[in-house]
């Protein structure tokens, strides 16, 4: 027992697994960022899977083509819109169930990216990093946080972005309350779908941006099971965080944490069961969610299709 | 509108002019013809003759010596988990995992296939018994936690499926569990040992083609779960519960346990098909890190085309299956064989939007007629 705690200890004090955390949790935040917004407007929106697939595939192909870490980011935001009109026209517009909808549009994606890289075989390649002067020289943390390749400080961007637009617009305010009842929304004057349509554009381009960061930022190549589930983890992280922007990071950090411990074990030497390290991840997710889904309110109209005169 | 007499709002809608068969029939033409030519526009893109695709895909599925055998027999698994699929949406619950609780039915499957002594026929009809009690166990999780803590089963039963990949690599790596130590194995993968040839399903040879009996056992699934839903009281309440869970509530059926029974049938059926796929021989009748290959994604795009009959579930599983093996016949002419799953899932999403489409227009022609039948 004393040598599985010695052993964590030395797994928790290396530098490198904190530096892997903060790239994994930047990763599911870009992810769950958007898909706190979505949720917020009432949609659990599946197709988070498909967005950062899309993402991923256009950053690369992007890359490609141009050489431009730029281009590649800007095109894989495009990608993953363009999986969330798909998926928010067919939900909020035609009222198809969003469920149904989601996985359609995740096994497309699929489909799609696994037809492209066979035929076009993206390459990918890595942005340059860049330390924050100061900041990446505080110990422990400092590296972790500052020393990463440049996309990753986008994160630091966007999470204010999306406080401000949540919490501080008229168009956040009626976001949420498209979400909490879209009945008396709609009586006031918003126009609920089009606010459910506009949250899931907003988590697909974050979300389609997380993918190609995902590539370009942290792998440095494409593949198709480079996402394997991530966007359900950024759901459960969404959940984890109570539907708050606080909680919602602290969930994807904690679940980039577990992801970059499957890393760290063997790479510091470690002997653990490989099959159990692979799967730690998504059993976390599954512990945490039992635990915590009942503790918070969720949005009152989550998952609810809103027709007017239809309750 | 304007010219009529007040219409009541309930036959506001009119007799349809369609004939409904004409009308579904009409829906599928259009959907599946819609995704085919995305797809073939998709192969011409990627500068390819669509024209020979589409040949080797009706040779590979159909015309070829023994191929529409082959067909059949890929359809059965399919054709189960879609069966199992339209039992839990018709309640009201999605669970997409099937991937992962077919899996779980094959390695039940293959322990006790392979660690147990027996008659062949008790180890057979044993083994697929445990194949459909632990998918429906697999399930059984994600439905404890939908009933236990509200964690949503679209969630739950997704992520299941990474750590069921992940179980069986345990299962196949450890030579205490089914790993084949076999120094005479044919090849150094590692894999199960093979299920003895005893408990296997038998085959029937019709006209050159070799068709498992598996298959009539799924067709015989089809008209049981249409029968279940649409003629008894259990599945009367599965219905009311997927359309209008308060008033099923109000009419005493239990949200819990209605709901995890369907959850725990759509596990299940999802087991059953992996079960069978193993002593059906699929992968040399050995359990393999990819045994499942997608067969649990191709299920739920089935049950999604038929829109949720079990019956419509055959064609749409045949459907599915031919476009799989036809696949298998795509190398020769230079487009990768996962073309086919853009042209299925095309399909599946066009067909989402008629239906819609409908749905929308119902009611608006609703709303106008009340307002026309309000006092001025």
């Amino acid at each position: 027992m004393s040598d599985i705690l010695g052993a964590l200890g030395d797994i928790f004090a290396s530098p490198a697994m904190y530096g892997s955390a903060v790239r994994l949790g930047v990763f599911l935040a870009f992810a769950a960022l958007g898909e706190l917004v979505a949720e917020k407007a009432g949609t659990i929106n599946i197709s988070v899977e498909g967005s950062l697939l899309a993402g991923a595939l256009g950053g690369t192909v992007a890359f490609d083509l141009s050489g431009s870490v730029v281009i590649g980011l800007a095109a894989g935001a495009a990608a993953g819109v363009s999986v969330a009109m798909v998926a928010a026209n067919m939900s909020h517009r035609l009222t198809a169930d969003q469920f149904v909808v989601g996985i359609t549009v995740n096994v497309l994606v699929l489909g799609l990216a696994g037809f492209l890289d066979a035929t076009v075989s993206p390459l990918g390649g890595r942005a340059g990093v860049v330390a924050i002067p100061f900041l990446s020289r505080v110990p422990v943390i400092g590296p972790a946080l500052f020393e990463q390749t440049w996309p990753t400080y986008l994160v630091y961007g966007l999470v204010p972005l999306t406080w401000w637009l949540l919490y501080r617009t008229r168009w956040g305010l009626e976001v949420r309350s498209a979400g909490e009842n879209p009945q008396a929304a709609d009586v006031s004057g918003v126009h609920v779908n089009r606010r459910r349509r506009e949250a899931i554009y907003y988590g697909g381009s974050l979300s389609g941006l997380g993918g190609a960061f995902l590539i370009l930022g942290q792998v440095g190549s494409f593949d198709v099971g480079a996402v394997g589930g991530r966007g359900f983890i950024a759901i459960a992280a969404v959940y984890f965080g109570g539907w708050t922007l606080r909680g919602t990071l602290i969930g994807a950090l904690l679940f980039g944490m577990a992801d970059a411990f499957r890393l760290a074990v063997p790479v510091l030497g470690y002997q653990v069961n490989a099959q159990l390290l692979a799967a730690l991840p998504y059993i976390l997710t599954l512990v945490v969610m039992y635990f915590i889904t009942k503790r918070f309110v969720q949005p009152a109209a989550l998952a609810r299709p809103f027709v007017r005169g239809l309750r | 509108m304007s010219t009529d007499s007040p219409v009541s709002p309930a036959d506001a809608s009119g007799p349809s002019l369609w004939d409904p068969r004409l009308y579904a029939l009409l829906l599928y033409g259009v959907s599946v013809g819609f995704a085919l030519v995305i797809s073939a526009g998709l192969v011409a893109v990627t500068g390819n003759a669509w024209g020979s695709v589409a040949g080797a895909l009706v040779d590979g599925a159909f015309l070829a010596p023994g191929r529409w055998g082959e067909t059949l027999g890929v359809a059965t698994p399919i054709l189960l988990v879609a069966l199992g699929m339209v039992v839990g949406v018709r309640a009201g619950f999605f669970n997409i995992g099937q991937e992962g609780q077919l899996l779980m039915g094959a390695l039940a499957m293959a322990v006790i296939g392979t660690r147990l002594a027996g008659s062949g026929l008790l180890l057979l009809v044993g083994g697929l018994a445990a194949g459909a009690v632990a998918g429906g166990l697999y399930a059984g999780v994600a439905a404890l936690m939908r009933f236990r803590r509200g964690v949503p089963e679209v969630i739950s039963t997704l992520l299941l499926v990474f750590v069921a990949f992940q179980i069986v690599g345990f299962a196949i790596t450890t030579d205490w569990f089914l790993r084949d130590l076999d120094p005479t194995r044919p090849s150094q993968a590692v894999t199960s040992a093979a299920l003895p040839d005893s408990v296997r399903l038998p085959v029937i040879t019709v006209w050159g083609n070799e068709v498992s009996i598996g298959f009539f056992l799924a067709l015989l699934g089809a008209g049981l779960a249409a029968f279940v839903l649409a003629r008894t009281v259990f599945g009367f309440k599965l219905r009311l519960l997927g359309s209008n869970p308060k008033v099923a509530q109000q009419a005493g059926v239990s949200f819990g346990r209605a709901g995890a029974t369907a959850l725990f049938i759509s596990g299940a059926a999802a087991g059953l098909a992996g079960a069978l796929m193993l002593v059906a021989g699929a992968s040399s009748a050995r359990l393999t890190a990819g045994f499942s290959n997608e067969i649990g994604w191709q299920g739920l795009l089935v049950a999604l085309l038929a829109r949720n009959r079990p019956l419509l579930c055959i064609p749409m599983a045949i459907l599915f299956a031919a476009l799989r093996t036809g696949s298998g016949f795509l190398a020769a002419t230079g487009v990768d064989r996962t073309v086919v799953d853009v042209v299925q899932a095309m399909m599946v999403l066009a067909l989402l939007v008629p239906p819609a489409v409908e749905f929308m227009r119902d009611r608006r022609r609703i709303s106008i007629a009340a307002q026309a039948t309000e006092p001025a």
